[in-house]
């Protein structure tokens, strides 16, 4: 089965490796995640690969009475950056939606040690779907006061998650006069209000420059240093390179499930775009 | 109320606020529909008689239309699936629209209300069981629009339910002919329909100033409806999707 654990060696090496990030990226940001952490357990290194946030035993999804997702068997290591890597229509969204919780499903899909859907869940996990989910006739403020006061977010969380994307300086504007990109990172922040442990974001860069697209996968990096686990998808397979943990996908099937360093010499490939053909054309 | 519920109301109002256009609207129009009423038939007694029963109708009307945009434009922006995955409750959510929306319904009344009687419309009963009547009607609206969207995938379609759910109602309420004068299937649509209940309760009060089991009935068979279709606005509500 390609869905299969990565043996703890390779996890611990991952993790070295991501030590790079904490100390360089959004220091602020990183001070206020890390005394919310406080003493639990996920800033912790040298936990074992095992610990997953999300694990998938026989999940299959079907929509309009065709099949989406064929019995997938996955994992998504908890406190570090998961890429769900595939083309377009293979699934991804129906993924992360079934792990969100608002996708009928059959099999086993446990999020954060309860099965997915539970309500308990509705305060752990941060969503944000791939169009952004905002009002655009309130403000960037008011979408994210009304969050929080949903979640029952302290009103400093604003201020919080506002740094993190970098829109403080535009929390009065109205969302529908934003551009694409910045409504996006709107989005995002609503994900980030409260204390998800899990962020499920949908391609969160898609039509963004090259610039903040950097800037956001920082974040993204400086999130998982402070213990947040992330499955972030995307169908830009150089974003893969920024990932710890990679799930390729193809027509609904998980096609290989392992860090891109691993991928990248398994498959003797030059880089995961190669990889990724090179696993098409073993699974064809 | 639950915070979440409060917070939905002060989230919807403030999108109203936003949207300075739609307020006017609704604020303006029963009550500029009231002054063409009223020269359309040159006659204070015509206008008297009839005007009760349209300031029952207006309401219900522009709050069902109002409520079923904004409800699919929830459910299709994805806000509605993001809400979801969030501790607030389907209650949370239809009870804090209602309230939003009813505070601008009774302002929108009591507009149309004053501009009637300015109009000589002849109000015997009290000013404010009528204003109950007719808030009840709009908050009809609101929960019967609420329901109503979940039928609807665009806004296009969001706007031919209007003439489906409320011009049968308008026409068998008894504004055209009088309810008792019908044919029997007729008059039994008309018995399951709640506007035909609101239209009596409001003629009760603007010619009698005796408030009776009848209007009690009438009140409380419009509130069943808004209650019922809230629940079923509810069940439409879908934490997880096929």
């Amino acid at each position: 089965m390609l869905g299969r654990h990565a043996e703890p060696g390779c996890a611990t090496r991952n993790i070295e490796r991501n030590a790079g990030p904490l100390v360089s990226s959004l220091q602020a940001a990183t001070k206020v995640r890390t005394s919310r952490a406080g003493n639990s357990a996920w800033g912790c290194a040298n936990r074992p690969m095992t610990n997953s946030v999300v694990e998938a035993r026989g999940l299959r999804v079907a929509r309009g009475g065709v099949e989406i997702l064929h019995s997938l068997d996955f994992a998504v290591p908890s406190g570090q950056v998961t890429g769900l890597l595939g083309p377009s229509g293979c699934g991804k969204t129906t993924l992360i939606r079934a792990i969100a919780g608002t996708q009928r499903l059959d099999g086993d899909l446990s999020v954060l040690d309860r099965p997915a859907g539970d309500p308990v869940l509705r305060r752990s996990i941060g969503y944000a779907a791939q169009s952004a989910a905002v009002y655009v006739d309130l403000t960037v403020a008011q979408n994210l006061r009304y969050f929080a006061d949903v979640l029952g977010a302290p009103a400093s969380d604003l201020d919080r998650v506002l740094d993190i994307v970098d829109l403080g300086a535009h929390r009065d504007r109205l969302v529908g006069r934003m551009s694409g990109g910045e409504r996006s990172r709107v989005s995002l922040a609503i994900a980030l209000l409260g204390t998800p442990r899990l962020l499920l974001l949908d391609e969160p860069t898609v039509g963004l420059d090259p610039v903040l697209r950097n800037q956001l996968w920082h974040t993204f990096r400086s999130l998982a240093a402070d213990g947040m686990s992330l499955l972030v998808s995307s169908h830009v397979m150089d974003e893969a390179q920024r990932c710890d943990q990679l799930l390729l996908m193809r027509e609904g099937i998980v096609l290989a499930q392992e860090a891109p360093t691993a991928l990248c010499e398994r498959t003797h490939a030059a880089d995961i775009e190669q990889a990724f053909l090179i696993l098409i054309g073993d699974a064809a | 109320m639950t915070a979440p519920t409060a917070a939905t109301t002060r989230r919807v109002l403030l999108q109203l606020r936003h949207d300075p256009r739609t307020v006017v609207l609704l604020l303006a129009v029963p009550a500029v529909l009231m002054v063409l009423l009223r020269y359309v038939f040159d006659s204070r007694q015509q206008f008297s008689a009839i005007a009760p029963s349209l300031l029952g109708i207006f309401p219900f009307l522009l709050m069902f239309l109002v409520t079923s945009i904004t409800t699919l434009r929830e459910r299709s922006s994805g806000t509605l699936e993001r809400l979801m995955t969030t501790p607030l409750g389907k209650l949370d959510l239809l009870v804090g629209y209602a309230l939003a929306f009813s505070l601008v319904a009774i302002l929108s009344v009591v507009a149309a209300i004053g501009v009637s009687v300015a109009l000589g419309l002849h109000l015997v009963g009290s000013f404010w069981w009528l204003l109950l009547i007719t808030g009840l009607d709009a908050l009809l609206g609101i929960a019967t629009g609420l329901f109503a969207s979940a039928f609807a995938r665009t806004e296009f379609q969001a706007i031919q339910l209007m003439p489906v759910v409320v011009l049968p109602q308008l026409l068998l309420c008894g504004l055209f002919h009088p309810r008792g004068e019908m044919a029997t299937v007729l008059r039994w649509a008309s018995d399951v329909l709640p506007v035909s209940y609101a239209v009596e309760a409001l003629q009760t009060v603007a010619r009698s100033s005796h408030i009776g089991g009848d209007y009690v009935r009438d009140l409380l068979v419009v509130l069943a409806f808004v209650v019922g279709a809230l629940a079923l606005g509810a069940a439409t509500l879908r934490r997880r999707t096929a």
